[in-house]
């Protein structure tokens, strides 16, 4: 694999090196990957089938399956990689950005779509959105974590994340704004990461009653 | 400093701390031109709409006391007008940028607003419930767009 890079001319990291000595030319970034757009879809269509069908089954795995992935990622990018990415030099975090953030212009929406669609929906059909409902506090409390954290990524993290990938499309991309904007995302994604934890507990304890 | 190839050599030293006494520029700085606060507006417009959504989403399927909701609804709409009307007077701007992210992000909104008020129905959300519900979406739908629309033209060179 990399000898056939070193062939025709690709670095491994994905710059492509012209092999007469002259400066790499950077990868164009792309802002949304085009090939994930069909799993995406498929995977919106099967959250859709599962409210429409109300199989418990099926809106359970939605909701548990979306739920843990999007706590996962978000302590994990939050609390391991942000950190390891702002202590990196520009030039790395430039070129981990451009390979990391469109991924996660995907990834997180769909996650976020699948946990809270799918949850509602088991909620409403459990009977757990009634007032009457035991634990109907630490429902509410789910709904303000969940909103605290929606805000946060829709009015901080995604703008700047956008910001980054429209940045490095250009022909001289500026170093300082780029770092500025990352830390941005890093720190988001650090307070989201911590707000999961109080989403575990909340979603721990409406499981076992 | 070492910058990757491309990268204009303006940033601080690589793993220095940038923003410590005497910093670096903010990022309204760096955008090179006065903007009004639209990130600013337009996050506490979504944080409105989110307060509102979470008062009548913690009291379905019964019919909330709808006062709370109006006022989170009306004070959003009045955020959102005026923030879009003090981005609309703004001259030097890359308004190409802007209307290209918006749009997509428009069209991404008003499908998952779309999604979101087609379970409001299916679930039997009716009467003024359904309308401030409506409305918020709607705004959650036109606001998103904008903020990030200019979050990306703001760094941009006007005109493009």
């Amino acid at each position: 694999m990399a000898q056939a890079a070193q062939e025709v001319g690709l670095a491994p990291t994905g710059v492509i090196a012209p092999v007469d000595g002259a400066p790499p030319i950077p990868a164009p970034v792309t802002i949304v990957p085009v090939k994930g757009l069909p799993i995406v879809a498929v995977v919106i269509a099967g959250m859709i089938v599962a409210i429409a069908t109300n199989q418990i089954w099926a809106l359970d795995f939605y909701h548990v399956v979306g739920g843990g992935l999007w706590t996962g990622i978000d302590l994990f990018v939050g609390l391991i990689v942000g950190p390891i990415i702002g202590s990196m030099p520009v030039p790395a975090r430039v070129e981990f950005s451009k390979r990391f953030m469109p991924k996660m212009v995907l990834i997180m929406p769909t996650l976020v779509t699948m946990t809270l669609g799918a949850g509602w929906q088991l909620a409403r059909h459990l009977g757990n959105l009634d007032a009457g409902y035991p634990h109907h506090g630490w429902l509410v409390a789910s709904y303000i974590v969940v909103g605290v954290m929606a805000v946060i990524a829709l009015g901080l993290l995604e703008p700047a994340n956008l910001a980054v990938l429209f940045e490095l499309r250009k022909e001289r991309p500026n170093g300082l704004l780029i770092e500025k904007l990352m830390r941005v995302f890093i720190y988001t994604a650090g307070v989201t990461g911590l707000m999961q934890v109080a989403t575990l507990v909340i979603m721990t304890k409406l499981a076992t009653g | 400093m070492s910058v990757a190839p491309g990268i204009a050599a303006d940033g601080p030293p690589a793993g220095a701390e940038p923003d410590h006494a005497g910093g670096s520029p903010s990022l309204s700085q760096l955008a090179g031109r006065p903007l009004p606060p639209v990130q600013q507006l337009a996050t506490a417009t979504l944080a409105l709409v989110v307060a509102g959504g979470i008062y009548l989403a913690a009291h379905l399927p019964r019919h909330p006391p709808l006062g709370p909701a109006v006022a989170l609804l009306g004070l959003a709409g009045l955020l959102l007008l005026g923030n879009a009307l003090a981005l609309s007077r703004v001259r030097d701007f890359a308004w190409g940028k802007f209307r290209l992210v918006a749009g997509w992000a428009l069209l991404a909104y008003l499908v998952i607003a779309g999604m979101l008020e087609y379970v409001f129905v299916y679930d039997g959300t009716r009467g003024g419930t359904l309308v401030v519900l409506t409305l918020m979406l709607a705004i959650f739908a036109l606001d998103i767009p904008l903020l990030l629309g200019f979050s990306v033209a703001r760094f941009q060179p006007p005109g493009e």
